[in-house]
């Protein structure tokens, strides 16, 4: 009894703490429509802070909170909302998703590198040590807040809601964005309000609850799971049924962790181990609440895609393909053993990667789970009788293929954000109950035997090199083949308007079937062909975040873009080995590039391909350029510049100068030399930027070198002469296209015709 | 003569809003039929019962005496029906010639490149085929739906405002267009507020206001029907 007691204490507690975090999440849905995948990372960061503050800097708890949950996550939120994700307002869902996943990374690689997992001093609860008797169980202080606060949210989101002129218009926004609008509420304002509080919430949430599992960066992120779950339930908008989720889940977890002390607990079922059931549940409720949705409906004039990709030439692709096989057999032969060692697992993630292009750049499905594919793929060749056998290699990738199929068949009802967190509860799924089982990897690893191909020796890593990429040719192939064809058309058309395409006759659901059946069997390949020992931490699904990522943000409508993003993943490892400094700053990197898909939804690479279009069309500029970094590259390696100077120097130089050296060109007088000055201040700072910030941490630094690089590129742009756009102006006299739906209903209701 | 499409007493609730309420309308074979009235009058709605996008609250809609209730969007195509939309739902990623041999694909036609190239050509658009759909002018855009609906081989075209967004002169091609699909042995369905392009094409009129047939009959019948004109084209005028 009175363990039941205690039992259904921690039950409420983690419920409570849940109820806070999923709160936080449904109250920036609702008056901004994002679905903020980076709100348990958000919590995270909070967390982090306080501990930060709290322990290490020995603030009180009472400043320590003002300062974290009053000033620091408001501030976050605000700034998500301001600079990531406003550009977003009439991108798909598919983008702005893809925009929070990149938060998310970012916060995940921010919080790694500021604080690494090593000499961590314990996340204290507050007034540790002391308990209260609740029906003669002892309660830490701890979760008698979280409870309190579960309580005092809850009221102060109802008064805040119904009895303030904020939360009025907060509701009334939610209820008819236009029809607000024309009342006088500014729908952004409110999105912003409405972001620094569900920041505060996550914050306080993260908080409690980095008392209860202490910190741990991806723990903490992942356990925004739950609060997925509880919003799910309340269907992403009633916060009252969020709460009551939130504890059924809650006490769900504490009964499930209290039987698996029983002696009656079943230890396996069918063979399989129980022990991740508890951890999993969040994601089992989540999954299932996901099923239960009711099919999505047709709807008219979704977001117009803008995102878009030339479709494939044929002569270009063959061409490619050629200049990769061909490269790499060139290539390994130079290689060190150990380089051409990275240069496989860069070619393995360019495979994951392009299994996106099929699902995520023609057809416009998000997954969440392509390394889930891969893992799958790893352990079934491991299994299969043949010991690499070609025909073993087929039957993996159809079996692959056939699983894609049918795990997205019921989740293929549904459509953006819900489509893509059940991939997502599905990867977390496998990698709870199935990844970890000893049978499926025996402790811990599994061997992939390589692929038998009489005449070749592919354990041995320049021939497993160039079969990679001879193997990533032909995937290439084979997509430009798919997009030419009448399916590839049907992907693109169905992306654009799923409405059309209902009403030309085409059957949506086996449509996003094959779409997922396609990506699974390519991303098996990065699974099967990745000969060797394999542990299940190489398919979690935080690893498959910066895939999606760069996937995207190097143009996931093309098979170049996904090479391009794979060899950017595997040469962090390269990177990471040559300039040490540098390896933090790629952990962080896939998300801040993603972040700035907020000014442009076509993917960084191209928008980066604009900035120096002007630069590569303009030989003595782009000599320069060239000539700058080799120079860099000289200094650093002749140790008269640090790698941090070199880093730095580098971002100044690329980002900053480089853009506008064809403006430059032309710039003359005053002006030249004000510009010139201001390029060799910056890049003096660079330079000897080990010297300047030699007390500041790395956090500070990361922050310097942009503000440095913001200031120097902004006031070079400012004074010279700009040259002139070669942008064409819109050829639609009617201007119509480039309405939004909202405003185009605007106009609608303003020249209505009625008697 | 029998008619191809008969919708009988179809209703359509929005919350507290009747976007229709009991409406019939037969639609014949040869025909051109327009459709008008106020905005909200609930034309788009009963498009969107037609080909199934939305389920009728109550009533029923037969085509070839057939009820087509419970046949899902998808397998109205293939029973013939087409339409356009008001609000354009181009695959704005595709260029225009791929926006309609995607729907020959989907119709299953024996040679889709050649009908798609047939569709533009009939449309005015082969000087645009490569052009990417999102990039179109509106009055083009609306062209480019028509063509890819007729792509589809419709024996019913549903067409929602085709006219909006194109000059007198693309209008007055529109019409001869209808008059030519009419001789082809296809019904159309004409949605628009371009008063004289409905009164010099149609061979029936409904006028629809609330959600309530107004009044039905000949062109000559509606522009001198008292409450039609009351309701709708005293306002237009
Ligand atoms: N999805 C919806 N939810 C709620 N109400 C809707 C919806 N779609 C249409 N309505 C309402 O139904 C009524 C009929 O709308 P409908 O779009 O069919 O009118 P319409 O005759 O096509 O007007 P217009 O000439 O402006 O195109 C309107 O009052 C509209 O506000
Ligand atoms: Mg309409």
């Amino acid at each position: 009894m009175q363990q039941l007691v205690a039992y259904t204490v921690i039950g409420l507690t983690t419920g409570a703490i849940y109820a806070l975090a999923s709160s936080g999440l449904v109250v920036t849905y609702v008056t901004s429509g994002v679905f903020n995948i980076a709100h348990g990372a958000i919590g995270m960061i909070a967390a982090f802070s306080y501990w930060q503050v709290r322990f290490e800097w020995g603030w009180s708890a009472p400043i320590a909170l003002i300062a974290i949950l009053g000033v620091l996550c408001p501030t976050l939120g605000l700034v998500i909302d301001r600079v990531a994700l406003r550009g977003l307002a009439q991108a798909t869902e598919v983008t702005r998703l893809t925009a929070t996943v990149a938060l998310m990374a970012a916060f995940i690689g921010i919080a790694t590198w500021i604080w690494p997992p090593e000499n961590r001093q314990p996340f204290r609860g507050f007034f540790d040590g002391n308990n209260v008797s609740v029906l003669g169980v002892n309660v830490g202080w701890n979760k008698i807040i979280a409870l309190i606060a579960a309580v005092v949210v809850a009221g102060g989101l109802r008064i805040l809601l119904y009895k303030t002129r904020l939360g009025i218009q907060m509701r009334a926004v939610v209820d008819d964005r236009s029809l607000a609008e024309l009342n006088g509420a500014r729908p952004a304002r409110i999105a912003s309000a409405s972001w620094a509080l569900g920041a505060s919430l996550a914050g306080l949430a993260g908080i409690l609850l980095a008392a209860e599992v202490q910190l741990n960066v991806v723990p903490l992120t992942l356990l925004v799971i739950n609060a997925y779950a509880a919003a799910i339930f309340g269907r992403l908008k009633s916060l009252p049924l969020t709460f009551l989720g939130a504890m059924a889940l809650g006490l769900t977890e504490a009964y499930l962790l209290w039987g698996q002390g029983q002696s009656w607990f079943p230890e396996t079922i069918g063979g399989f181990s129980t022990s991740g059931l508890r951890q999993a549940t969040p994601t089992i409720f989540l999954f299932l609440l996901l099923m239960l949705l009711p099919q999505a409906k047709l709807r008219a004039g979704a977001a117009r895609v803008r995102e878009r990709s030339a479709i494939p030439q044929w002569n270009t692709a063959i061409l490619g393909a050629a200049v990769l096989v061909i490269g790499s057999i060139a290539v390994t032969g130079m290689m060190t053993r150990s380089n051409t060692i990275y240069l496989i697992q860069a070619l393995i993630m360019a495979l994951a990667v392009v299994s996106l292009v099929p699902l995520t750049g023609y057809a416009g499905l998000v997954s969440l789970a392509p390394l889930t594919f891969a893992g799958i793929g790893a352990v079934l060749m491991s299994k299969m009788p043949g010991d690499g056998n070609v025909v073993s290699l087929i039957a993996v990738v159809v079996v692959v293929a056939l699983i894609g199929a049918v795990v997205a068949l019921p989740a293929l009802r549904l459509e953006g954000i819900y489509l893509a967190l059940a991939t997502g509860a599905f990867a977390l799924l496998v990698s709870i109950l199935v990844f970890n089982q000893g049978k499926i990897f025996s402790n811990g690893v599994a061997e992939v035997p390589p692929l038998r191909i009489p005449g070749v020796d592919l354990s041995q890593p320049r021939p497993k090199a160039i079969f990679l990429s001879v193997a990533f040719a032909v995937v290439g192939l084979l997509l430009v083949a798919l997009r030419r064809s009448s399916l590839g058309r049907q992907f693109v058309a169905m992306k654009d308007s799923p409405l059309a395409g209902a009403t030309l006759g085409m059957n949506l659901v086996r449509t996003k079937a094959l779409a997922f059946a396609m990506s699974a069997a390519i991303a098996s390949l990065a699974g099967a062909l990745d000969a060797g020992k394999v542990a299940p931490d190489n398919y979690t699904f935080d690893r498959s975040l910066p895939i999606l990522l760069l996937a995207i943000v190097s143009g996931v409508g093309s098979i170049g873009g996904a090479f391009f993003g794979g060899m950017l993943l595997g040469s962090n490892t390269v990177l990471a080995s040559i300039v040490p400094s540098v390896s933090k700053i790629t952990q962080v990197m896939p998300g801040l590039i993603g972040l700035s898909m907020g000014r442009n939804p076509n993917g960084t690479a191209s928008q980066i391909a604009t900035g120096f279009r002007p630069v590569t069309s303009h030989p003595q500029s782009l000599l320069t350029a060239l000539s700058g970094i080799g120079a860099l590259w000289l200094l650093t390696s002749v140790d008269i510049i640090s790698h941090w100077g070199f880093f730095a120097a580098l971002v100044i130089w690329g980002l900053g100068i480089v853009p506008n050296l064809p403006a430059l060109a032309v710039t003359s007088g005053r002006s030249r030399v004000f510009c010139l000055l201001i390029a060799a201040v910056g890049m003096g700072i660079a330079a000897f930027f080990d010297d300047i910030f030699d007390a500041v941490p790395t956090g500070g630094r990361l922050l310097a070198i942009i503000v440095l690089f913001v200031v120097v590129g902004n006031a070079i742009r400012r004074v010279h002469t700009p040259v002139a756009p070669t942008s064409k102006s819109s050829p639609d006299l009617m201007g119509l296209t480039g309405f939004t739906p909202e405003e185009l209903s605007q106009s609608d209701r303003a020249i209505k015709v009625v008697p | 003569m029998t008619a191809l499409l008969e919708v009988r007493s179809v209703a359509v609730r929005f919350g507290g809003v009747m976007a229709l309420s009991g409406v019939d309308l037969d639609v014949q074979k040869d025909s051109i039929t327009g459709l008008i009235g106020p905005n909200g009058a609930g034309k788009t709605t009963l498009f969107n019962v037609i080909c199934g996008i939305r389920q009728p609250t109550t009533g029923v809609v037969l085509l070839d005496n057939e009820e087509i209730n419970g046949v899902p969007t998808q397998k109205r195509s293939a029973m013939g029906i087409g339409r356009t939309f008001q609000r354009l739902e181009l695959f704005t990623t595709l260029s225009v010639f791929d926006n309609v041999l995607v729907a020959a694909e989907l119709a299953r036609v024996s040679n889709p490149h050649a009908v798609a190239r047939e569709q533009i050509e009939l449309l005015g658009l082969t000087d645009r085929a490569d052009t990417i759909a999102g990039e179109l002018p509106t009055g083009s855009a609306r062209l480019l739906e028509v063509a890819r609906a007729l792509a589809g081989r419709p024996r019913l075209l549903l067409l929602d405002e085709p006219a909006s967004g194109l000059d007198d002169v693309e209008t007055q091609q529109l019409g001869v267009l209808l008059q030519q699909l009419k001789s082809l042995g296809i019904a159309v369905m004409l949605v628009e507020h371009d008063m004289s392009l409905i009164m010099k094409v149609c061979d029936q009129i409904h006028v629809l206001d609330l959600g309530n047939v107004i009044a039905s009959g000949t062109p000559e019948q509606i522009q001198h029907n008292p409450s039609v004109i009351d309701a709708y084209l005293g306002a237009v005028r």
